[in-house]
């Protein structure tokens, strides 16, 4: 049983190896006790065993009713390991499921463990499968949980997908076999349509929350905002639908406003203009979180012509604390936004092509934000505006305009050190740019001591320090061993085994680890492996780690939902060596066919691949494994 | 040493193909799977540096010189590490101005057939009206705000984007060549009532 926990839990803290081998022996014991299940029937009887049932139930009665309060998935991990009894309780009472890895346990374990639960939340896809590293159809299928948990969970309320395959007729299923069905939440999900969508918005009765999130949704022409309930007043308090690359049916999209007063959040697309954004505005001025579709100047309206007054449409919303989308931006317009900046907790300006000062008209107001997302056309200047302003910023993200290796670099060592002065309670920060120096990252370590989350991108590959000409070791060394907190990190830049050296020896609490074309041999990999003891996610690309390295990370992989490494030096015979050694591991090994121009000279080798994917697993090798992806045992 | 002299001789092709091109105008779409491939190594002995027998690795490339100033760099699959969603969103945009042109159809009253001619490249209203008025052989007037074209049978009008037909040269030469859908030479007595005065 004892693994099956570790599936479900996000954060293991325990540090030494599980024994797998005991969870065939520990389901069975269970089964011969007399005990009830959730759905209600007894399992095992032996009459010559039989035990009166009253004092066990009593307890157990107890600790149901203390343990339904316990919300927190690492506090009920830990509970469910105290004994054979809190482990059946805590599965009794626990309402929201969480499965960072589909396929780390099938759906028909997962909902027979537990029976009560309400929500739902699933992950599939590694996230370098964002970047195009893996070939599509690669699995994460949505279709064979919907059916465990149509039969499981009927009363559902809630599901979460984050990286999964989700198809129109998951969806409709969704739609048509939940019927307390509330909140549907798609983060970077693909494989359906506005058809699905349509089915949702039209049986989810109860519907209170709709968002997708850098989805790919493929357009077609059904108009799924039009299938909303025409009459009647909504449950409807989330609506967002910025990812949808297709054009929605405005006035019904105006008429369910209308009809929504419990609407909070609400994020257009770039197909509702700036004149429809007013009119949803002067309906909505209860919204707390608005995305803006297309913020430039309206179709077929002339400068000078008669205007809808924006300025008092967004002063109107009082409770406006987070803004998000302005695409295709006219800056004329953002002056329309000052009269809520003072509220905002939270600005999402990247996908605004602005520069430093019209985005100083706008962050000079802005004290009491604590998210901000921007583009780096702001430059460096922009950036010291925001740190000059905005005190309480906790998280930080600023991305390229122009994501390529060669390109400008508005953004440099500049921006990071004036933000590292100005916003002392930084806790994450994703930082795209060209040029970086150690002295800035290492100023960072020492002003922001609250940093979870340290990502930073030198778009340059093997970029070095670019004032000394040093590698960056000793900035993402200064990182880790000053901020006390960090679980997450992404390296990038000119780095040696050294600085790998200072992950292992201090990164104590790091979970997730991204590497790309870093180190120099072996050794870099292995401090990582041997040092970091919470280490739970870890994904390299083009980094000279071979065979050697893979093993030294034996006593700790069934602790990590996973391990990628493309472009490594790995070989086949290696990565079967781990599958051998480790029989709960799935060891998956993919060729990117696609991405692969094979030169005629080179030599083809047969079983060579270009990804390695592995992660613990109770059900061994999955059955839905497309032709490009080879499990090794 | 054969193979290195290959080796050479291939890199420094590649590089100076690289080197040619500005920063930025390499097609940046194009993806080359140099990394990818680098992990297939065959021969046991090969050293981490210099190596490898793909000339188009311009990582490992990179790793050995790193006293020379790199080249325009081919784009890697996947790196930098952003989401093809926001790179289209900014990447489309500036492709489209960068290198599409912006070819509108140029008819001419009596022209048994029409012309095409691309907008961007002119710089404003003088160099286009010289190049039409070379094109179909005719000359236009001067240009006044008041009247119009005077002084000449021919005009010049383009129809913009809500489908009405204008006189060139009204608004700012960017306001229209963002505007201009198509242009028409008008001649004779239709063209006469554009720019008169009532």
């Amino acid at each position: 049983m004892r693994e099956e926990r570790t599936e479900m839990s996000k954060d293991d803290d325990r540090s030494p190896p599980l024994d797998l081998r005991g969870a065939d022996i520990a389901e069975s014991s269970s089964k011969t006790r007399n005990c009830v299940t959730g759905s209600g029937h007894v399992t095992g009887l032996n009459p010559t065993e039989f035990q009166a049932p009253y004092p066990d139930q009593v307890l157990e009665n107890v600790l149901e009713n203390v343990l339904q309060f316990l919300t927190s998935r690492r506090d009920r991990n830990a509970a469910s390991l105290v004994c054979k009894s809190w482990c059946r309780v805590e599965a009794l009472t626990r309402s929201e499921l969480f499965i960072g890895n589909c396929y780390s346990v099938s759906p028909k374990r997962a909902t027979a463990r537990f029976s009560r639960v309400r929500a739902v939340a699933i992950k599939g896809r590694p996230r370098f499968a964002d970047f195009n590293l893996m070939p599509p159809e690669w699995g994460a299928h949505f279709a064979p949980w919907v059916a465990a948990l149509g039969s499981a969970y009927p009363w559902l309320e809630k599901v979460y997908l984050k990286r999964m395959s989700v198809t129109d007729e998951d969806l409709k299923y969704l739609a048509e076999n939940f019927p307390s069905f509330k909140e549907l939440v798609l983060v970077c999900c693909d494989g359906f349509g506005t058809r699905g969508l349509a089915v949702i918005a039209k049986k989810c009765r109860q519907l209170r929350v709709l968002d997708l999130i850098e989805s790919e949704v493929a357009e077609s022409d059904m108009d799924w905002i039009g299938e909303f309930p025409e009459s009647g007043i909504t449950c409807l308090e989330s609506l967002i639908f910025d990812c949808v690359e297709s054009p929605i049916n405005f006035e019904a999209l105006e008429r369910l406003v209308i009809r929504s007063p419990s609407l909070k959040k609400l994020r257009l697309n770039r197909f509702v203009s700036i004149g429809q954004l007013y009119r949803l505005m002067v309906r909505a001025p209860q919204l707390t979180h608005l995305g803006t579709g297309s913020f430039s100047l309206a179709e077929g309206v002339a400068h000078g012509d008669q205007e809808p007054d924006y300025e008092s449409a967004f002063a109107a919303c009082k409770s406006l604390v987070c803004l998000s989308g302005f695409r295709e931006i006219t800056p004329d317009y953002l002056s329309a936004i000052y009269a809520v900046c003072a509220n905002l907790t939270s600005l999402n300006l990247s996908y605004a092509n602005i520069n430093a000062e019209q985005l100083k008209t706008v962050i000079v107001h802005c004290h009491k934000l604590q998210t901000f997302w921007v583009l780096d056309s702001i430059c460096d200047e922009g950036l010291q505006a925001a740190a000059a302003t905005c005190k309480d910023l906790r998280e930080l993200r600023v991305f390229p305009i122009d994501a390529r290796e060669d390109s400008e670099g508005p953004v440099s060592e500049v921006g990071l050190q004036a933000i590292s002065e100005g916003c002392r309670k930084l806790q994450s920060i994703l930082y795209f740019c060209q040029h970086m120096t150690n002295a800035a990252v290492i100023a960072m370590s020492n002003n922001c001591p609250d940093l979870e989350v340290f990502r930073l991108c030198i778009m340059g590959r093997h970029r070095p320090d670019h004032v000394t000409g040093e590698p960056m070791d000793e900035g993402f060394g200064a990182i880790v061993k000053n901020c006390k907190k960090l679980t997450r990190l992404a390296v990038s830049g000119l780095l040696t085994d050294q600085a790998f050296s200072y992950i292992g020896r201090y990164g104590k609490l790091v979970r997730t680890l991204s590497v790309a074309f870093a180190g120099n041999s072996d050794l870099g990999l292995k401090y990582v492996l041997e040092g970091c003891p919470r280490l739970q996610k870890l994904e390299i690309r083009d980094s000279p780690f071979g065979d050697a390295a893979l093993r030294s990370g034996l006593h700790h992989y069934y602790n990590m939902r996973f391990l990628w490494m493309s472009s490594c030096r790995l070989s086949p015979p290696g990565c079967r060596e781990i599958a051998r050694a480790l029989p709960r591991l799935v060891v998956e090994v993919i060729r990117d066919e696609v991405g692969m121009i094979r030169a005629e000279c080179e030599e083809h080798i047969d079983d060579a691949f270009d990804i390695l994917y592995m992660y613990r697993s109770l059900e061994g090798p999955r059955d839905d494994a497309p032709s490009f992806v080879t499990i090794l045992h | 040493m054969e193979k290195s002299i290959v080796f050479e001789k291939d890199l420094n092709l590649e590089a100076t193909e690289l080197r040619l091109g500005l920063p930025g105008t390499k097609e940046s779409e194009k993806q080359t799977p140099s990394t990818i491939k680098s992990n297939k190594r065959v021969l046991p002995d090969m050293s981490e540096e210099c190596g490898s027998k793909d000339n188009s690795n311009v990582s490992h490339v990179k790793k050995c010189d790193q006293e020379v100033a790199p080249p325009a760099k081919a784009q890697v699959v996947g790196w930098p590490p952003v989401r093809s969603y926001r790179k289209n969103c900014f990447q489309a945009k500036k492709m489209e101005a960068e290198t599409t042109g912006m070819y509108v159809k140029v008819s001419m009253d009596g022209a048994p057939y029409l012309r095409k001619i691309d907008l961007k490249v002119y710089k404003g209203y003088q160099e286009l009206l010289k190049a039409l008025e070379d094109m179909f052989k005719f000359s236009v007037g001067k240009y006044s705000e008041r009247e119009g074209y005077n002084g000449s049978e021919f005009v010049p009008t383009y129809e913009d984007k809500d489908g009405d037909w204008m006189l060139v040269g009204d608004v700012p030469w960017d306001m229209f060549i963002s505007s201009c859908k198509r242009m028409r030479i008008m001649k004779g007595s239709e063209a006469r009532g554009l720019g008169c005065a009532v």
